[in-house]
């Protein structure tokens, strides 16, 4: 049982990473690397909904028709993030927030991670094992994140967490990191450095 | 002329995928060949034409601060707007179910080639990302709403085809081992996202 928790655990962190292996959740995420503060919140907040989402769908398992399922999951889902939502808007006066992160916390209920978690591990283990496995499956989300925004902020603006640092050292930013799209191509310098030292993800065509 | 100009802007400046990353799980997923990415692209249309306006006028007549005024004067003060995530997501799912049942019935083929990927617009982050994106630029008249719906949508469209073209040419070419499949995916998506900035700016 505890190599089988540690397994569920260790899985989605590394070799069955949501976003770099099974390409999920790309949608909401890649907007928020501009800055670490803002990859940090995504984070943490989507670690917060997969784990309770899945927690609460595993609970609810037994009475869920099969085939309204996808409704009942989307309302629990977007509880959470309801919740989650309230939450963060009540830190506002204190650490006011991007106002297009704010968009992007309610398209967590559109995040394909937690949908596919529920679908694929909540619906049919127990609450225990599903709740481990939500919130490990938001910290391999976060995980991607977070080295998204790390390289993103400190060759974009020179600063971490808005702290300067290479600025300090007279660099001069690159702009082009700021831009959306080098946030695709930042995952894709991830998925080939996994893939080449885990030979066995690469695929064939 | 407003409506040209939020309708070009809509489609090349603020592409949905390039410049939002918006649906981008079943834009990655279903973009292999041209045929079911015209067949998606196509679905994400007609669902954002339906669902956008009709979650502007829940919008603008439930959930903003004082839109329940209509009710009487006792509602003037009603501010439903924590509910919006949920109330929007419903109209979407069951919109969903219905374009589902509609392809099913008479387009079989378009269907099976979906697959799982149908039942999943519900919760394409393109439509619900529509819906709060119309919240947040608060659009003056449902006229406005339905203009940015029909941009948007054409601009996933164009955005998966596109995609679908270069990764059919790109299965013949030489990549390197690790870079195969999805990783070479995404950087050709940066480099299209890269290109689609040169409309940044345009305006009618």
């Amino acid at each position: 049982m505890n190599a089988k928790m540690k397994e569920t655990i260790l899985n989605p962190i590394l070799k069955g990473n949501p976003i770099t292996v099974l390409v999920l959740g790309i949608c909401s995420s890649l907007a928020v690397t501009v800055e670490l503060k803002g990859a940090l919140v995504m984070a943490l907040s989507v670690i917060v909904v997969t784990g309770m989402s899945s927690l609460i769908c595993s609970l609810l398992r037994k009475t869920i028709p099969n085939r309204v399922r996808i409704i009942i999951q989307l309302v629990v889902v977007a509880m959470m993030v309801i919740l989650v939502d309230q939450v963060l808007k009540s830190f506002e006066g204190t650490y006011p927030l991007d106002k297009q992160l704010s968009v992007y916390i309610g398209l967590i209920i559109t995040n394909c991670i937690v949908m596919g978690r529920i679908e694929a591990f909540a619906l049919g283990n127990k609450p225990i094992p599903s709740l481990l496995d939500g919130l490990a499956n938001g910290v391999g989300y976060g995980l991607i994140l977070i080295i998204v925004a790390f390289f993103r902020e400190l060759f974009g603006s020179g600063t971490l967490f808005g702290l300067p640092v290479l600025s300090a050292l007279g660099y001069t930013n690159n702009g082009l990191m700021i831009l959306p799209p080098m946030a695709l191509i930042l995952i894709g310098c991830i998925i080939w450095v996994q893939r080449s030292i885990q030979k066995d993800l690469q695929e064939n065509y | 002329m407003e409506y040209i100009n939020l309708f070009v802007k809509s489609i090349f400046v603020d592409n949905m995928i390039f410049a939002y990353f918006l649906g981008m799980c079943s834009y990655l997923a279903v973009s292999k060949n041209v045929k079911t990415a015209n067949g998606l692209g196509i679905a994400v249309i007609a669902m954002l034409i339906i669902t956008l306006p009709l979650n502007y006028l829940l919008n603008k007549f439930v959930l903003t601060p004082g839109a329940l005024s209509w009710l009487g004067d006792s509602f003037a003060n009603v501010d439903l707007s924590f509910l919006s995530f949920i109330l929007f997501i419903a109209v979407i799912a069951a919109f969903t179910q219905v374009v589902e049942m509609v392809v099913e019935k008479f387009m079989p083929a378009l269907y099976s080639s979906l697959g799982i990927y149908l039942p999943l617009i519900a919760v394409n982050c393109a439509i619900l990302g529509g819906s709060l994106f119309m919240q947040q630029r608060d659009f003056g008249n449902i006229g406005e709403a339905a203009v940015y719906a029909l941009g948007s949508g054409i601009g996933w469209w164009l955005a998966i085809v596109a995609l679908a073209a270069i990764r059919e040419k790109l299965s013949y070419s030489n990549v390197p081992a690790g870079l195969k499949g999805i990783g070479i995916t995404f950087i050709t998506v940066g480099l299209m996202g890269i290109a689609f900035m040169a409309f940044m700016g345009i305006s009618l």
